[in-house]
């Protein structure tokens, strides 16, 4: 199989507006006649079906959740990146470009990249144009902040919820579209298959979630904006419901699945604490300003602390081992994710972490709280040798920057991080990898396409910060209105697709079969505790570090935990009702042939890249070590029953406009 | 929706003229205590004289007429819209919760306007019954002052309170309910403010402070005046 | 830790429902109280039973998934949190546990303790939003300045999360706190304004439509938001209201 990005011709700047240029319009007559599905209701789906909708098309829109609104592009917090330039510091499309590019560790596509970086700006005039209220200053005008790694200040925010207030203008969006009736909201409802015929996606699957009934919705294209698979993990900070199925369905039918193996894992969020744990909660990256990081120096000081007769505190600075400040002297706190997340391993690993499961690392305000104590005090006039009141005044400080996170992190852990250092862990955050798709976020099959998380285009390797907002209303807001009129520009004369056809019937068929086997199966396990095991041999194997040995061991643990899987799961109710479990079930099928491509990625991809971390690839300091002489490709997999089996398609990566570099911290 | 329909049949319409005539009532409450305060006057000042007089002005005059009609017509909307959103707002929940713990996020008199009220309303059909209808048919007494002729309901009325067999009951009564209308008015008189959307952060608080005021000195007053005949005077 | 549980039990939207007693023994107090919920359906499927039904999703209280009336209260005892929120260690060994749906006419329970909370969706389909195409060609987002003041309390008024508490704390299930809080994000900012009165008209229209009762003020539904959502959003909606009543043609 050869693979063709449809990168158009032309300089690197002019690409997006030649291509808008020169691809086919669809009258406004004839789109009345075209019927979309877009599965998914995040910013990427929401947004591709406001604006198709808006632009004339019968849009059919998924979710599996009880509203549209509730999709996880909800949750994200920092903010948006855009290119504008309002604080005047230098920056430009070009340089938000290079960033993300730089970011990615050089392997994503360039032209994607610079696609985004060029309508980023014009997401901010949308958003602010529906209402969206992002932070301003006392002029009035929009406010920015500066975000990890990068030299300028271009991200735009709303507090500590962007995501929310993003996907509320696209949900708004979506909802004047449904009012009006072009589009048609099927809430409750999950993805079961995609139905091709004669070689297009004409259609899919879906199931009720409150009947239980299986349905059948044809289109001329369908549109998959299914977001992350982080769920593989068990554990992730990803909603519960969060799945690979309606992407993985799509690789089963012929899709390309593009480097699942990239996942990002973000170094700040609260640990495990139990067993029962079902998810894990992010605390923002902006902490790493203020707080320091460390472990105990020597072991026994750890494992004292593990067993509870040796509190933080009372640890003096030099038995500290502030290893990101150490190792990293010039970024220090600050490095990015991928690296902060290893290093906080490396230490766990080597005996030195704190909770009481050893898997915890400290973030400590007690310098920031006293030198910003400090400040205070001499700006006030006051005595800056008294102690307590220096440490009241930081605190003060302290909670004015964060106070609302540390208010989570105390409801969470029952723990003051003011009197005592927060406890972090990394946890899987974001999967860079996807669907692979063309420059027109189109799939390998026709009138497939993938927007969002749910793709693999635009972050490489690893993801900056504040950059995913960005790329799932990019993909939807202005991107796919665009590419999905050149495709259907063909389908005019096709007129409504049928859903008797034998391809319905037969993916409807192999949809029921699946559901009947799964609920008739006479097991005694729950689906949690396959899920929990998979998750485990996930993170352990294929997680922040991987090795040949432990991915080979994963492969075939996740081949033989899969068949146990289908003898032992146990499903109970019916399939004609509401039935989380089964939902689960089927979810949770999926991670088991996901995880183990993913394995397989991260096997064949014998170099350290951004999120990617192979342990046999990296310098004599233990510092990840690109390969870009052997692996400067996309690794687009296709489907194979046994996934560990699959084949590999190369996609060439071409850098003409950044020259390849090694990023370092040091 | 028309907007005739919206001024009258909404939900939010509905809580105007609730608003409206309370806020309406309250200005009532006002005069009618200022009047009512004349029976505390000591009798030897021509308290009597000087109360008759008033209640024949408040009977007869033509824009006192008007406005004993708009009061009339308050109570009566204030009534059937009470009524209307009551029903209204039990259908909104058909099936109740098994535990509910409502004490835990709002005051017992705002949840129980409409009982408060009920027993307002009671109340209000004593009262005309006592004094008002016999004020208007009788029997009551009649003398004249200066040539004028005068209905002496102020005897009557002390005399209702001062009633061996039946005064002090109704002194009880009269107390009490007047205790029902301070906890109606605490929660009523800032709840119409919200309800017509007169909300500022700044004068909020001020309107707050005002209702409980209003809402504890008022009935007080109202509540002296039988306290005062029945045990003082 | 030991507990009590009464759980409505309902096994789909036209079944009646009725409480159940379970028990449940070695809850942490460090677990959410869906971990909980999660390691009851887990005891539940081991001994061949259903497992309660519930929502929930991105457990960190902004989805809005989650919903539960929880000793008397939506979200439990705590304040400014969601149930996903909220955390063992607010009970004793020994406590019972009270768990309900949501109750409103306008909420039909779908099973257990899961219910249809699409009216909101309706509500805001009626007028909830700035009707602009998605063409990006719009006027630069720094055109028109929006004073902070009004852009900070639109900002608090939308980050509604949906969830229902109020309806659910109100003893009229009205829906003020949640129709209000939309209709203030946008009577707040200038791009709302050509539009404010249609908006408001129709939300209060469909509002009412769903079967949701009135407000009274009774404050319930601002005391148990976990998005601290002010009651001052409800008087700017009556003024708006009272302001598009008066003055449309």
């Amino acid at each position: 199989m050869k693979l063709d990005s449809k990168i158009p011709e032309g300089p690197l700047k002019d690409k997006w507006t030649y291509h808008k240029n020169n691809v086919n319009l669809v009258s406004p007559a004839n789109k009345r006649q075209i019927d979309v599905i877009v599965v998914g209701t995040g910013l990427a789906g929401a947004s591709a079906a406001a604006s198709l909708a808006e632009m004339g098309y019968n849009v059919s829109a998924f979710c599996f959740q009880d509203s549209p609104r509730r999709a996880h592009s909800i949750a994200a917090q920092g903010g948006i990146n855009a290119a504008k330039n309002y604080q005047n510091d230098g920056d430009s499309t070009y340089r938000l470009f290079y960033d993300t590019i730089k970011g990615g560790d050089y392997r994503a596509r360039e032209a994607n990249v610079y696609r985004l970086a060029e309508v980023s700006a014009n997401i901010i005039d949308q958003c602010v144009a529906q209402g969206v209220p992002f932070a301003r200053e006392y002029g009035g005008l929009l406010d920015n902040r500066s975000f990890g790694g990068v030299q300028v200040s271009r991200t735009f925010y709303a507090k500590g919820q962007t995501g929310q207030q993003l996907l509320l203008g696209a949900y708004s969006a979506l909802s004047r579209q449904i009012a009006k009736g072009k589009v048609k909201m099927y809430n409750r409802h999950e993805m079961m298959d995609v139905v091709i015929v004669d070689g297009k996606a004409r259609g899919i699957i879906a199931r009720n979630l409150v009947t239980g009934e299986v349905e059948r919705h044809s289109a001329h294209a369908v549109v998959l904006a299914s977001g992350g698979y982080g769920n593989v993990f068990f554990l992730s900070t990803n909603a519960m419901g969060s799945n690979v199925s309606a992407a993985w369905k799509a690789h089963k039918r012929g899709a390309l699945m593009a480097n699942p193996c990239f996942t990002q894992i973000h170094p700040t969020c609260i640990p495990v604490s139990g067993d029962y744990q079902s998810k894990l909660t992010l605390m923002s990256e902006s902490l790493r300003n203020d707080g320091r990081i460390w472990v105990p120096k020597k072991k026994e000081d750890a494992e004292a602390i593990r067993a509870g007769k040796l509190k933080p505190t009372q640890l003096a600075e030099e038995e500290r081992d502030y290893y990101l400040e150490r190792r990293y002297p010039a970024f220090g706190n600050l490095v990015p994710r991928d690296v902060a997340s290893r290093a906080a391993k490396e230490r766990c690993d080597a005996g030195f972490g704190v909770n009481k499961t050893g898997q915890a690392v400290y973030l400590d305000f007690a310098s920031a709280i006293e030198r910003y104590g400090k400040e205070q005090a001499h700006m006030k006039g006051l005595n800056e040798n008294d102690k307590e009141l220096v440490i009241k005044l930081g605190k003060e400080v302290v909670a004015s920057k964060y106070g609302n996170l540390f208010q989570m992190y105390e409801k969470i852990t029952d723990d003051n991080p003011y009197e005592t250092p927060m406890m972090i862990y990394p946890a899987v955050h974001y999967t860079m990898g996807g669907l692979w798709v063309d420059y027109n976020l189109m799939t390998n099959v026709p009138g497939l396409y993938a927007a969002g998380e749910a793709n693999f285009s635009d972050h490489g390797a690893n993801r900056l910060g504040a950059s995913a907002l960005m790329q799932g209303l990019a993909d939807g807001y202005f991107v796919l209105p665009y590419t999905i009129g050149d495709y259907l520009s063909g389908d005019i004369r096709t007129g409504k697709i049928p859903t008797d056809s034998k391809e319905f019937d037969q993916a409807e068929k192999e949809v029921q079969d699946r559901i009947k086997k799964l609920v008739g199966n006479k097991g005694t396990k729950s689906v949690d505790h396959f899920h929990k095991q998979l998750g485990l041999i996930m993170w352990n194997k294929c997680g922040m570090a991987r090795n040949e040995k432990g991915l080979k061991e994963a492969i075939s643990e996740i081949a033989a935990l899969r068949e146990e899987f289908w003898k032992e799961v146990k499903v109970p109710g019916s399939a004609n009702e509401m039935n989380p479990e089964l939902e689960k079930a089927c979810r949770v099928a999926d991670f088991f042939e996901l995880g183990e491509l993913m394995c397989k990625d991260a096997l064949e991809r014998k170099e350290s890249c951004g999120g990617h971390f192979r342990e046999e690839s990296k310098t004599e300091e233990g510092e990840a070590m690109r390969d870009d002489e052997n692996f400067t490709f996309v690794s687009a997999w296709a489907y194979n029953e046994k996934p560990s089996e699959s084949e590999l398609v190369k996609e060439e990566l071409k850098f003409e406009n950044v020259e390849l570099k090694t990023r370092s911290y040091k | 929706m028309s907007q005739v329909a919206g001024l009258f049949n909404s939900s939010l319409a509905r809580k105007y003229w609730m608003a409206l005539t309370g806020l309406f009532l309250c200005l009532f409450l006002v005069g009618h205590l200022a009047g009512n305060l004349q029976l505390l006057l000591p009798l030897e000042d021509g308290a009597k004289d000087q109360f008759n007089l008033y209640a024949k002005f408040m009977t007869t005059n033509p824009v006192v007429k008007i406005l004993s009609y708009l009061t009339y017509i308050s109570i009566l909307l204030h009534v059937v819209d009470g009524i209307v959103l009551t029903i209204r707002n039990r259908k909104a929940r058909p099936q109740k919760y098994a535990y509910n713990k409502p004490g835990a996020n709002s005051a017992w008199n705002s949840r129980f306007m409409g009982f408060l009220g009920t027993v307002i309303l009671v109340f209000i059909v004593l009262h005309l019954n006592a004094f008002w209808a016999k004020m208007h048919w009788g029997p009551i007494d009649t003398y004249m002052i200066d040539g004028e002729e005068v209905k002496d309901l102020y005897t009557l009325t002390i005399a209702s309170f001062q009633d061996a067999s039946a005064g002090l009951g109704m002194t009880i009564v009269y107390v009490i309910s007047m205790i029902v209308l301070g906890f109606h008015l605490v929660h009523g008189f800032q709840s119409a403010f919200r309800s017509m959307g007169w909300n500022h952060p700044k004068y909020m608080p001020i309107v707050m402070t005002v209702g409980k005021l209003f809402g504890i000195i008022i009935p007080a007053l109202f509540a002296l005046i039988p306290i005062y005949i029945h045990f003082i005077l | 830790m030991k507990l009590n549980l009464k759980i409505w039990r309902q096994k789909g939207p036209n079944a009646s429902g009725k409480m159940v007693d379970y028990q449940i023994d070695e809850v942490s107090p460090d677990m959410s109280f869906l971990e909980m919920l999660d390691v009851l359906n887990e005891q539940l499927i081991s001994k061949g039973d259903e497992p309660v039904v519930f929502d929930h999703d991105c457990r960190e209280g902004i989805c809005g998934a989650c919903s539960l009336h929880i000793n008397g209260e939506p979200h439990g005892p705590g304040r400014g949190i969601t149930t996903c929120q909220l955390h063992m260690r607010s009970f004793k060994d020994g406590d019972t546990i009270y768990i309900e749906p949501f109750r409103a006419k306008a909420f039909p329970v779908v099973k257990d303790l899961m219910v249809d909370r699409s009216a909101f969706d309706r509500i805001i389909q009626s007028g909830g939003y700035v009707s602009v195409n998605t063409s990006g060609n719009t006027i630069d987002a720094n055109a028109t300045p929006v004073r902070k003041e009004n852009a900070d309390a639109a900002f608090d008024a939308a980050t509604c999360i949906g969830c229902g508490a109020c309806v659910a704390s109100c003893k009229n299930a009205s829906a003020m706190l949640f129709v209000s809080a939309k209709v203030s994000q946008f009577s707040l900012l200038p791009q709302g304004q050509p539009e404010a009165k249609e908006r408001v008209m129709n939300m209060v229209s469909q509002m009412d439509e769903e079967g949701f009762g009135n407000c009274t003020n009774t404050g319930a539904c601002e005391v148990e938001c976990p998005k601290g959502i002010s009651l001052e959003n409800i008087a700017r909606m009556n003024r708006e209201y009272l302001k598009a009543s008066l003055t449309s043609k």
